[in-house]
């Protein structure tokens, strides 16, 4: 074993943060993270279903109850709205709650509380009751799941006002989001795509942007993850890496593809947003949600809004359809493919106005 | 289709039972001296007095609406008579107007919300230990064992814990969150006391058809919760009450429920009209004798006051509410800017491009 990942291995044990560059999932990066937001502040709790001694049914809290106890680390009773209520009231009593629903589709019986109490109690209060929690969703399809076990929520969460919403699209970004979204003193989502937790890759513990992406110099913020001329993909979650694949491949035909991953689904990114497509004068929105008061029906207004005189077409979005969640050999057909956004991309190429 | 309602339904058709209190377990507190008893009648004649006024403010126009409490005096001020603010925490819906006021919560503050000054109250809920007033029936039943564990959490000493208290009554008692918030707090031991105002009327709904297993309290025994069901029409059986079942819960020994027996004698709200669902009769035989009434008749025969401080007491209560009224009549809008700056502790780049443009456009209107 190197001396560099015997000191990696100590600074884990005692929760300081880490230092160089890794290969690790996203499942692992999360798990980091978490580690280091217990040990780096004592009013940080873990709780949900199975977030103890299981470690949750993706490992996200894997060993962290072993390390740090059953008073930081604990499972609830099987009730999310239950969940969700209680971090109302340990966060008015001082603590920073990061709870977790188990699917994103059991985040709904919680959505009273999530709407009606988290969202609002800053504002309720005058400020006097913040509400710094960071509810973990296990977010979006691609892992052939039974009902309710994939789901895309993040324009119901952005409608509400008072709620922060984010996801990372790869290991790197998993640890630096969360890292930061759990010392916010407001709600966040943290949308975490799920079909990504065992897909590797690098994290640089010592930069929460290893590229030294001129927009992704912080957590805060869209970033660019291809740098294009011809068109910019909009996308975050699990289809950011979907249209980096989209982009390769467009990339053999001569198009050059610029990816933006949006990070954070509000605030979103104008100013990064804007910029993007100010230069390529064209844009495909892409997301798994239903098409119908998507997402991708924000971000085309701001798109149209800030860049009008210079876009070449109209912004598409490729999405999921109006339709529930599919299951199954479905989920394919749903979930937006590398031909659709193909398609999607030569239909802006190809737009002529008039 | 319905069964038909027996003509006595309401709540004198349930009669409270004998206090379980051989379930609760906590060093036991001291009778009520003289003075206290004094003081509770104080605040239950401010209460009154309180209460029906803002009925009236109401049909004067300084208050669009307004939730009375009227026959809930000796339910509210008991239980909150028996909170420590230095240490314990309360969880409101929005008819605890008596509860506020035995804590010491500013009154102009308070009544702030029934001004629609803001949805919370304008009173500073940390400091005054009692949580935003709340709209969702049963909303913030949870939040209450949530701040509970936290006590358990913070790893405050047995016999020094802080309480949580949350009121709910008998028709959030039909809530999935209440049910939900009674099995976490049996579960994790959380010293929380849910303390429930059994009025007899969820709006327009008698406790008959909105409560099954016969009493809220009798679901206690599912969760392995002791419950106390009590006569909250008995100021003193309040107090009695809640200070056991904060010792219980002080002591380290998990929740309690206590379902306080009462009658909402007046309407759900200055918008309601009982007229509609129950008659002058059924209120009458229903709400029982007056809580108020009752306790001076009591603190008369003891000898513990007389029409000297009962005079002295009403012509208090009617100094403070003028008092409270011209603070509520002073009180202005909150400045529309408020609307942007509460959303968040860190705000947003949207949220801060509306305000610019609602402050740019509204200074042209």
């Amino acid at each position: 074993m190197s001396n560099a990942i015997l000191e990696s291995e100590a600074a884990m044990a005692d929760g300081t943060p880490r230092r160089g560059v890794e290969q690790l999932s996203m499942q692992q990066a999360l798990n980091r993270a978490l580690d280091e937001v217990l040990a780096g502040n004592p009013k940080t709790l873990i709780f949900g279903e199975d977030c103890g001694r299981l470690g949750g049914v993706f490992r996200i809290t894997d060993g962290l109850q072993a390390k740090y106890g059953t008073g930081r680390v604990f499972d609830t009773p099987l009730a999310e709205s239950g969940i969700l209520g209680m971090s109302v009231g340990l966060a008015m009593a001082g603590f920073h709650p990061i709870p977790e629903v188990q699917f994103d589709g059991f985040a709904y019986p919680a959505i009273n509380q999530i709407v009606c109490q988290i969202a609002r109690m800053n504002y309720r209060s005058r400020g006097t009751m913040p509400m710094p929690i960071t509810l973990r969703v296990p977010s979006f399809g691609g892992i052939r799941a039974p009902e309710h076990h994939g789901e895309s929520l993040e324009a119901l969460f952005a409608h509400v006002p008072g709620l922060k919403v984010v996801s990372p699209s790869n290991p790197h970004e998993a640890y630096h989001l969360l890292r930061y979204a759990a010392t916010r003193p407001d709600p966040v989502i943290f949308m975490e795509p799920k079909s990504r937790y065992w897909q590797k890759g690098e994290v640089n513990f010592d930069s929460a942007d290893p590229s030294g992406s001129r927009t992704g110099a912080s957590p805060t913020g869209a970033k660019v993850m291809r740098e294009g001329r011809h068109l910019t993909l909009v996308a975050w979650g699990a289809m950011v890496a979907r249209c980096l694949q989209v982009a390769e491949l467009a990339a053999e035909d001569g198009i050059d593809i610029e990816v933006l991953d949006l990070r954070w689904l509000k605030p979103i990114d104008e100013a990064a947003l804007t910029a993007s497509v100010r230069k390529t004068r064209r844009a495909v929105v892409v997301h798994e949600a239903p098409l119908t008061s998507g997402l991708g029906a924000e971000v085309a207004q701001l798109i149209t809004q800030g860049c009008f005189d210079t876009l070449k077409a109209p912004v598409e979005r490729i999405t999921g359809f109006d339709v529930p969640y599919p299951s199954g050999d479905l989920e394919d057909e749903y979930i937006p493919n590398i031909d659709r956004i193909l398609f999607g991309i030569q239909r802006v190429l190809e737009y002529r106005r008039g | 289709m319905d069964t038909p309602l027996s003509p006595t339904a309401g709540n004198h058709a349930v009669p409270p039972s004998e206090p379980h209190s051989e379930q609760l377990f906590g060093p036991p507190s001291e009778p009520l001296t003289a003075g206290q008893l004094r003081e509770l009648y104080s605040l239950m004649v401010a209460v009154r007095h309180l209460d029906t006024s803002a009925i009236a403010w109401q049909r004067q126009g300084l208050i669009p609406g307004y939730a009375p409490e009227l026959g809930q005096e000796a339910a509210q001020v008991g239980s909150g008579y028996a909170v420590d603010t230095t240490r314990d925490f309360v969880f409101p819906t929005y008819r605890e107007m008596g509860v506020a006021r035995a804590m010491g919560v500013d009154m102009v503050a308070y009544m702030s919300t029934h001004k629609a000054t803001w949805h919370g109250g304008l009173y500073d809920p940390q400091e005054s230990r009692l949580a935003p007033i709340q709209a969702v029936v049963g909303g913030s039943v949870l939040h209450a064992v949530g701040w509970a564990h936290g006590q358990t959490l913070a790893g405050t000493a047995d016999a020094t814990l802080g309480v949580a208290m949350t009121y709910f009554g008998d028709g959030a008692s039909s809530q999935g969150d209440i049910h939900e918030a009674m099995n976490f707090a049996a579960v994790m031991k959380a010293p929380v006391v849910f303390f429930v105002q059994n009025n007899g009327w969820a709006i327009s709904v008698p406790t008959a058809r909105q409560v099954a297993g016969g009493s809220v309290a009798a679901r206690a025994a599912g969760y392995g919760i002791p419950a106390l069901r009590i006569d909250g029409n008995d100021v003193v059986a309040v107090v009695e009450a809640t200070r056991s079942a904060f010792a219980h819960c002080r002591a380290g020994n998990g929740p309690v429920l206590i379902e306080a027996m009462t009658y909402r004698r007046g309407p759900h709200s200055t918008s309601d009209d009982p007229g509609r669902y129950r008659s002058l009769n059924e209120e009458r035989d229903g709400a029982g004798e007056d809580p108020l009434e009752r306790f001076r008749k009591r603190l008369l025969a003891d000898g513990v006051a007389d029409e000297a401080f009962f005079a002295e007491a009403l012509a208090a209560a009617k100094a403070e509410e003028e008092e409270i009224r011209a603070g509520i009549q002073a009180l202005g809008s909150r400045p529309g800017g408020e609307m942007f700056d509460l959303v968040f502790q860190e705000t947003t780049p949207a949220l801060q491009a509306q305000a610019a443009n609602w402050r740019e456009e509204s200074e042209h209107v």
